[in-house]
């Protein structure tokens, strides 16, 4: 029979965490609700009072606060809150107000925590604790190290072509010439020795040329004489990389495939190597066989197909970021070859450097240009200027023809200023963190994140000690640092189709890197310099601070998955616009995101501004 | 509840002119010879004077087979308890009865209720002693006072020989209150201008409630329920005397 509730059961059914209910326990949720109206304006919930149900939005919408009356959250029309308070000791822990007129459904406590236990993935929905969200992350990771295992079926294309095993040889080739392949599968028909359909042999086109014409024999010879019998096949389900192991093995370039004993198609050496085209390692090896900037150009689209299948493989953001970023360095490291190929090998020794994400291995794919040389202290302007001037320029006019664009702050290998000795970079840094201005702090935050990639990279590790064993002896410059990392800040959550700001002015459009990435591992770089880390990894240096103990119990482990959900969500969104061949950018719109990313981005904005509150009290900024 | 058009919610005939329901109450309870009204007039009214935010309330929803009471029954009886802080959806109840008149076509496509539901239906009868125990001191409150006390004043009266009245807060006329006080001036028609709809889906879209799936009598009753909150929210207070609300 129906349940009398049948509208709250039909608002149930079009929102999660609800929808994702099994029917009967939903049933249970409907007939359970009652309803509260509230006037616009008119208090919900006020702080410590009992509280009995949680409560979702049915129509209208609500503010949140915090106990000293700060906005918290502000949520429409499916929406829903109190769950912190429920959770704790059933008492209001965030005040709530109407904004508008509100109708509100009252999920009475034991029916909420009837819920909480029965379903995972409602706790999980519900949950504002990072703790518990740890674990699901964990089973993510499982998952993406068996996607990345991917399985032969995904390769397989059209149905085989085959033969009866008593065919003739001319028989054979005639159908392999009607079908356009280079391989046909032989199957026993009328043999003693197997039942008929199953495999018998492979012939293949070289197979024709080796033992047949090459010893000068008849062609209407059967087709079993010359065909390779029992071949090697593998199941569907194996892994990729079995089958390219058991093909180095025996040196085969086509295996068929299995499924429940019976062959279902056929792979060839040129699958698997289509499908490696899209590996970071293949694209790397790919850069480093190209002659020409004009060739270099060409491995572009690779590299788009390789960040996308990242992201479809569900790669974290490390793998992602470090992929790119060796990718990155690849194409400085070819280009400088091809430099000195063109200009002869270099005056003095020189290293080149790499900054910022590229450094930090948190490259992705729309990314400008961060980079600089440091010249042997010999160096000598007059004799070898010139040299390094064009040795520069083709650097980085090759690396703006392969889609990195020029820096528009010109920290660039080109600029006279970011070409210098190593005795010059020496002073440089010295300067930058005894006497801060707002110009050398920018530039300490650029030139922090360093790593060499070419030539004489010790004088990059150089560089990188001398900042991890001076900064931390600086507290005024740290304070600067951590003055500068404050301006810029994440915004509250969102409303509807909109950001909305801390002060709660609504915005059509995020920048993800301005108001996310960038904020986080400026603040992330600055405990790194305070410990001492000599880390360039935002994670990496997040695990010598957390070691350090300079946060908080817990607090790293939540920076640490709250810069996670930042960084995918950039790494998302990237991804959508190479799909959709849009122009780059990094302004996330609220409503390309679902209410589960919603949900776990205001989480880790959260996070980031409560780490930004401490920054500033830790470093008296 | 049924769709009313403009005709129908006109009709101002047939009211009552009780305003004082409690002693009204006090002197059925005293008169009738029914047990199950004795019991219901016994549990007694509060006093005209009582301000709503202290009154318990009953949204009810009747779906009958047609609008007049004398040649068409109820088919459907939909009953939320609820007061001016949270509508006790949870205890919702809906009862389907058989009709003392045969049911029309017509109306099982606008209730969507079937031939064979209504077979097995008990007998409004069997319902009566559960629906007036929900009932009894409460204030009843629907959306067109017409169908629903009409309507179980007749069925009553058929079955126990006495009828019943109740006081009702009728939603629908306090829309009309407010957009039909005066009819429309020879300019307004000039240019064109239209009635106000007082329907309830109408009336509920004026305060921003959202649209429910009509004719069902849970719904009905919990949209009507819903729509008095935002009614006294927005025109009355908390402390308006019940008296002026209700008939």
């Amino acid at each position: 029979m129906e349940i009398e509730q049948i509208e709250i059961l039909d608002f149930l059914k079009r929102h999660s965490p609800f929808r994702e209910l099994p029917a009967d326990l939903l049933e249970q949720v409907a007939c359970s609700i009652d309803i509260g109206y509230f006037k616009a304006g008119s208090e919900i919930l006020r702080f410590n009072e009992p509280l009995h149900a949680f409560h979702l939005i049915r129509s209208g919408a609500v503010e949140t606060f915090r106990r000293n009356g700060e906005l918290y959250n502000r949520l429409s029309e499916g929406g829903f809150f109190a769950e912190q308070g429920l959770l704790r000791g059933g008492k209001v822990r965030f005040p709530a107000s109407a904004l508008e007129d509100t109708l509100i459904y009252l999920i009475p406590d034991r029916m909420f925590l009837q819920l909480f236990d029965e379903s995972e993935f409602f706790a999980d929905y519900v949950e504002v604790g990072y703790r518990e969200r740890r674990k699901s992350s964990k089973a993510r990771e499982q998952a993406s190290a068996d996607l990345l295992g991917a399985t032969v079926s995904t390769l397989l294309g059209r149905v085989p072509i085959s033969i009866g095993s008593h065919a003739s040889v001319r028989q054979a080739a005639q159908l392999m010439s009607e079908q356009n392949v280079s391989a046909l599968l032989i199957l026993h028909h009328g043999d003693e020795t197997a039942p008929d359909g199953t495999l018998a042999g492979i012939i293949t086109d070289k197979d024709m040329r080796a033992r047949l014409i090459a010893p000068g024999l008849d062609s209407e010879i059967p087709v079993t004489d010359i065909m390779s019998a029992d071949p090697a096949t593998i199941d569907h389900q194996r892994y990729i990389f079995e089958a390219m192991a058991l093909m180095l093995r025996y040196n085969l370039h086509h295996l068929p495939v299995l499924m429940r004993g019976k062959t279902v198609g056929i792979i060839a050496i040129s699958d698997i190597i289509r499908y490696e085209s899209q590996n970071s390692l293949y694209v790397v090896s790919s850069i480093f066989r190209q002659q020409t900037v004009a060739e270099l150009q060409s491995v572009v689209p690779d590299v788009h197909a390789c960040f996308l299948r990242m992201v479809n493989e569900d790669a974290n953001s490390q793998m992602i970021g470090s992929a790119m970023a060796a990718i990155g360095r690849s194409f400085k490291q070819r280009l400088l070859e091809l430099a000195e190929a063109e200009l002869g090998p270099a005056p003095v020794p020189y290293c080149f450097l790499a900054l910022g994400s590229m450094a930090r291995d948190e490259q992705l794919i729309f990314t400008d240009q961060d980079n600089a040389l440091i010249l042997d202290n010999r160096f000598d302007p007059a004799l070898h200027g010139s040299y390094f001037e064009k040795l520069a320029s083709f650097v980085c006019d090759g690396l703006a023809a392969c889609g990195y664009t020029y820096c528009t702050g010109k920290v660039m290998a080109t600029n006279p200023q970011w070409r210098q000795p190593l005795r010059v970079w020496q002073q440089y840094f010295k300067t930058w963190m005894e006497q801060a201005t707002a110009e050398r702090l920018l530039h300490s935050s650029i030139f922090f994140d360093i790593d060499g990639v070419w030539g004489q990279t010790q004088w990059a590790e150089q560089l990188q000690a001398q900042v991890s064993k001076q900064a931390r002896h600086q507290p005024l410059f740290l304070a600067s640092m951590a003055r500068n990392a404050l301006q810029r800040t994440p915004p509250l959550g969102f409303f509807k189709d909109f950001v909305m700001e801390q002060d709660g002015k609504q915005n059509n459009s995020l920048n993800i890197k301005r108001r996310g990435t960038a904020p986080f591992s400026d603040l992330i770089r600055i405990y790194a310099l305070a410990v001492g880390s000599d880390a360039n990894n935002s994670l990496n240096r997040l695990k010598d601070i957390i070691d350090a103990g300079v946060l908080p119990k817990g607090r790293g482990e939540d920076l640490r998955d709250a810069f996670e959900v930042i960084a995918l969500t950039r790494i998302r969104h990237q991804a959508e616009v190479l799909r959709q061949g849009r122009e780059p950018d990094n302004n996330v719109l609220p409503e390309q995101l679902s209410e589960f990313e919603r949900k776990h981005l205001k989480e880790a904005f959260q996070v980031l501004s409560n780490a930004q509150s401490f920054l500033k009290f830790h470093f008296k900024a | 509840m049924l769709y009313l058009g403009p005709n129908q919610a006109d009709k101002t005939q047939n009211d009552n002119a009780i305003t004082d329901w409690q002693r009204y109450y006090q002197q059925q309870a005293a008169s009738v010879e029914h047990s199950l009204l004795q019991h219901f007039y016994g549990a007694g009214m509060v006093a005209a004077s009582t301000p709503v935010s202290q009154v318990s309330f009953v949204a009810l929803d009747f779906e009958t087979t047609g609008l007049d009471a004398d040649s068409n029954s109820i088919v459907s009886i939909g009953l939320v308890p609820f007061d001016l802080r949270c509508i006790y959806s949870s205890r919702a109840r809906q009862w389907l009865v058989k009709p003392r008149f045969k049911l029309t076509d017509s109306s099982v496509t606008v209730h969507r209720i079937t031939h064979s539901e209504i077979d097995s239906a008990p007998d409004l009868s069997q319902i009566l002693p559960e629906f007036l125990s929900l009932l009894a001191g409460k204030v009843a409150v629907v959306h067109y006072r017409y169908i629903e006390r009409e309507f179980m004043n007749a069925a009553l009266q058929a079955r126990l020989g006495d009828g019943l009245l109740f006081p009702v807060i009728d939603t629908l006329d306090l829309e009309a209150r407010l957009y039909r006080a005066k009819p429309l001036s020879w300019w307004d028609k000039l240019r064109g201008r239209q009635k106000v709809s007082i329907r309830l889906d109408a009336s509920r879209n004026r305060f921003n409630l959202p649209p429910y799936r009509p004719h069902h009598a849970v719904t009905d009753a919990i949209a009507c329920a819903e729509l008095l909150q935002a009614q006294i929210n927005h025109r009355f207070s908390m402390d308006t005397p019940v008296s002026e609300l209700w008939c």
